[in-house]
């Protein structure tokens, strides 16, 4: 485990990383690991971490090393989506039993894995995961890619991350390590140009990056490679040849912008295309970024044109639902906002946010959200389960944007939810992603089943109660407001008359 | 005779496993005012947690001891002992419900050492807490067993041992993890027409079924309570549903003497028709009008659905006991079984299965088998191979993540058997196409034996 040991060491060290920036040499050296609580943790480890940041590479066979759990619990689970090859949602396992476990037949095993894969799906490369129990094993993964490599002639990756080494971010860390090891620049591409760029932590849920694309193509820039959303082996082991990039989530793979600066002269910039200023600000940086690497400098002006042209659609877009969600108080849960123009966009129709989580945001954003938000109390590290419960059956907020993770707090306290992670539904990226986050968040609020759920049955209202009294209240706010968006017919108010 | 084949394969293409571990806390699920803790990295739980909610739809409340790379060289029973305190604390359960992984378990952990002892050193903290283990590494058995070891695990760790006074009325089910929330209400209805008391454990339609409570619990909320567990010696009779059941139901007749009926399956009239009158036969009571009414509504299921299940090719990829709940029933209505797949040969119920043969393999083997089946019928993973070989999936068992309301599917007894044809036929006619006369003309080239269709004839 030694040269794991040294890789760790290495991506906690990450000059790149605005929180790594902030701290002195000793607690630099201590690594970013928070440790965990057992009976009270939450969270992936960093086989988790490394899966989801390679694994929507499109083409590519992964295969995980390991007994059942890693991976048969696991698998087609997250909503990346392809152009082409569907080879990734095909799940491969050496699911190891205990006879082999016991018996150390773990490398043989991987290796005649490895051949039936080949065999069977002829794929460009394969991937081999390693996990806790084969790390244990002592199974040397490196060396039996090495030699299939060799015996197969196909390119076979090892991506050392077993899940005990650490965290999920850890793992997005030498997942992207693996890639700079084993696969960036192994393949000259042949047709090289000046507006070449990649997209780095970008994962196209739901498609999403398909809504940026197009944009990209109107401005003539080339996606040399997308890591990992949509992307093809080949345009990974090709993407050293690009002239610059953008990070889109940098808590995963600043590691790998930093080091393909370093290596290869990619110059590259941190963006999001979330929000409507973020996107264009990010096609401005693109191009100069590209114009500054030798591309001609017209394409400055085209993209102002571009840019105007959106963001003036997006607008009228947006500015359809000021009436129906001004004054809707927003509660934002998430790991960490990265993107404030989404903030910024809902606030401009007139929506309050009442609270964000800042677990993984740097000193600098917690000054942003400082700005925006009314009260500093409305910021928390990360709220338990039950005091979020107690905040929603209040009904302090209209609408909590989250993950899966907390989605059922929210539904169980009778609140709208709407997904804004890994698992969302919709695309919510670049133009119209955004004006599609809004008519999403409109449609939660405004559902009739909001005042369905929280209506009491009739048999079953004593009045006088004090809690019953506060949610009756809710419910008259709730169903008048469904009343003047959506028609709501006059027996539900008569009804909540009737219980109050 | 069931002709069992071994898995070959080196690489398992789209498993059909969800592991051990997570079958022993989905028993502990069941479990009134209970935490399941896995004893393993943070990822095992989360891997667990996410499926079991993007299955149920709920908040699910599982714990870790998060082992990392020290603790996994230095050992994990400190992990073990802080988790267990800081659950108590934090959540007051009533049962903690502690499920070895595969690290653990690699390791070599002496785990019931390590729990005997904490139980010890901090009695005082822990009163009113229990703690049960079920050694659950992942390398080996599935969801299946490890429900099954859950079970053993609470009968053998809480249930008063010796022979006690029966009370005549009560009856003891230990349900098969197969049976989902409505299946088990619907059951408890069933026993309870008769003048009878049952005590179901596990029991997830207390506590999985979907209700909004109107406070925050940190544990699961309904289910069989450790008390009812503790007192579960005093039944007069044992049902035991599945033949992974067969475990606890022993256990439990040898810790206090509870006799015990197994059946292997409650799906199919003739099944419903044992279990209905081993009831009136324990009870002493008749058939109640009602049940009759059932029944007669499932014979005429039969006859009007069997038109849509004769000669239709069925593939099943499913847990052993899950396996023969589903080949029986197509068989008892006409079908045949083209191909089954399931994850171990270790059980007896393999042998009964009524298939020429049963592949020990994953979802990869099911889509080569299946080539010329009419339905598919395994849990959500199946929808690719679906999908590639253009036939429907039925979704059955655990996980069915982009269907909703699995939980609340009916599959046993009269109705269960009578809502199952209904569904299937409708699948089957949903899938109709109309006919061409390029595939009825006598002279076109002959299909392959066990080519991709059955005669068109006879379709439909």
């Amino acid at each position: 485990m030694n040269s794991l040991s040294a890789k760790i060491q290495d991506v906690f060290d990450e000059p790149a990383c605005d929180k790594n920036r902030g701290k002195d040499a000793k607690a630099r050296k201590e690594g970013c690991a928070s440790p965990l609580t057992p009976g009270a943790a939450a969270g992936g480890c960093a086989f988790d971490g490394a899966k989801i940041v390679l694994q929507p590479i499109t083409d590519v066979a992964h295969l995980v090393h390991a007994p059942l759990a890693c991976e048969g619990n696991s698998w087609d689970n997250r909503g990346a989506a392809s152009s082409g090859p569907s080879l990734w949602r095909t799940s491969f396992t050496t699911d190891l039993t205990e006879l082999e476990v016991v018996m150390g037949q773990g490398e043989r095993k991987l290796f005649k894995a490895i051949r039936e894969i080949k065999e069977a799906y002829a794929p460009p490369a394969v991937f081999v995961y390693s996990t806790c129990v084969t790390a244990l094993m002592g199974d040397d993964i490196e060396a039996v890619c090495k030699r299939a490599a060799e015996k197969f002639g196909l390119a076979v990756v090892p991506i050392n991350a077993p899940g005990l080494a650490g965290s999920k971010n850890l793992g997005n860390k030498l997942a992207a390590e693996a890639l700079l090891d084993h696969v960036i620049g192994t393949v000259e591409p042949d047709d090289a140009g000046p507006y070449d760029i990649n997209i780095l932590g970008e994962f196209n849920l739901s498609g999403e990056f398909w809504l940026i694309k197009p944009l990209l193509d109107r401005l003539g820039i080339r996606v040399r490679a997308c890591i990992p959303g949509d992307a093809r082996y080949i345009d990974v082991a090709s993407a050293h040849r690009a002239r610059a990039a953008m990070v889109v989530c940098s808590t995963a793979l600043i590691n790998l912008a930093r080091k393909m600066d370093e290596r290869w002269d990619i110059p590259f910039f941190e963006g999001s295309f979330y929000g409507i200023s973020d996107t264009s600000q990010a096609l401005r940086d693109m191009a100069r970024l590209l114009v500054r690497k030798g591309a001609d400098p017209e394409i400055l002006g085209r993209t102002e044109t571009l840019i105007a042209d959106q963001e003036a659609g997006a607008s009228k877009k947006l500015e359809a639902y000021r009436r129906r969600l001004q004054g809707k108080r927003v509660l934002l849960n998430t790991g960490g906002v990265k993107s404030w123009s989404v903030v910024h966009a809902l606030m401009e129709i007139g929506m309050e946010i009442v609270g964000t989580s800042v677990k993984k945001s740097t000193v600098e954003d917690k000054e942003r959200i400082k700005q925006i938000l009314k009260d500093d109390n409305q910021m928390f590290e990360q709220m338990s389960a039950r005091d979020l419960y107690t905040m929603l059956s209040e009904g302090q907020a209209d609408i909590m944007l989250s993950g899966g993770r907390t989605q059922f707090v929210a539904l169980k306290a009778k609140t709208p939810w709407l997904d804004i992670n890994q698992e969302r539904q919709h695309p919510y990226a670049g133009y119209d992603g955004m004006a599609e986050l809004v008519r999403q968040i409109d449609l939660a609020i405004h559902n009739p089943i909001w005042s369905q759920v929280r209506e009491r049955a009739p048999w079953d209202c004593q009045p006088g109660v004090k809690d019953e009294q506060a949610s009756a209240k809710n419910e008259t706010a709730t169903v008048h407001a469904a009343q003047e968006f959506a028609g709501t017919t006059p027996t539900i108010s008569a009804s909540v008359e009737k219980i109050r | 005779m069931t002709r069992i084949l071994a898995q070959t394969k080196s690489a398992s293409v789209n498993p059909l496993k969800s592991s051990q571990p997570l079958g022993a806390a989905l028993a502990f699920l069941g479990i009134d005012g209970a935490v399941p803790l896995f004893h393993g990295t943070q990822g095992c739980t989360s891997f667990a947690l996410v499926l079991f909610v993007r299955h149920f739809k709920e908040t699910i409340p599982l714990q870790t001891t998060a082992m990392d790379e020290v603790t996994t060289i230095l050992g994990g029973s400190d992990n073990l002992e802080e988790a267990i305190l800081n659950l108590k604390t934090r959540t007051k359960p009533k049962l903690i419900g502690v499920c070895t992984t595969a690290l653990v378990e690699t390791r070599g952990e002496d785990s019931a050492g390590d729990i005997a002892d904490i139980r010890l050193k901090r009695a005082e903290e822990l009163a009113g807490t229990e703690i049960v283990l079920a050694n659950t590494p992942d390398f080996s058995g599935a969801l299946e067993e490890g429900w099954a070891k859950a079970v053993t695990a609470m009968i053998e760790g809480i249930t008063r041992p010796g022979e006690r006074a029966r009370q005549s009325k009560k009856i003891a089910i230990l349900p098969g993890w197969n049976l989902t929330v409505a299946d088990i209400e619907h059951l408890r209805e069933m026993v309870e027409s008769f003048g009878l008391q049952p005590v179901i454990l596990p029991d997830l339609s207390g506590s999985l079924d979907g209700t909004v409570p109107d406070h925050w619990v940190p544990t699961t909320y309904g289910g069989t309570s450790v008390e009812d567990i503790r007192e579960f010696g005093a039944a007069e009779h044992c049902i035991a549903i599945g033949e992974h059941m067969r475990r606890p139901a022993e256990v439990l007749h040898k810790v206090s003497g509870v006799p015990y009926v197994l059946f292997e399956s409650l799906t199919g009239l003739k099944r419903a028709d044992q279990f209905v009158s081993l009831l009136s036969t324990i009870s002493g009571e008749p058939v109640p009008a009602g049940v009759c009414r059932r029944r007669a509504q499932l014979q005429d299921a039969l006859l009007d659905g069997h038109f849509h299940f004769g000669g239709k090719k069925i593939a099943i990829a499913a847990e052993p006991d899950q396996l023969y709940q589903y080949a029986t029933f197509f068989v008892d209505m006409g079908s045949e079984i083209a191909a089954a797949v399931t994850t171990t040969d270790m059980s007896e119920i393999l042998e009964k299965v009524p298939a020429e043969s049963i592949q020990i393999g994953d979802l990869g083997d099911l889509e080569t088998l299946a080539g010329g089946a009419d339905l598919l019928v395994t849990h959500s993973h199946g929808r690719q191979a679906s999908q590639r070989l253009g036939v429907p999936l039925m979704r059955v068992g655990f996980p069915v993540f982009d269907r909703l309301g699995s939980q609340h599917k009916l599959s046993i007894l009269y109705q269960g058997t009578r809502d199952l044809v209904f569904e299937v036929a409708n699948m089957f006619q949903a899938d109709r196409h109309a006919p061409t006369p390029e595939e009825l003309d006598p002279f076109r080239k002959r299909e392959t034996p066990g080519g991709p269709r059955s005669s068109p004839l006879t379709r439909h």
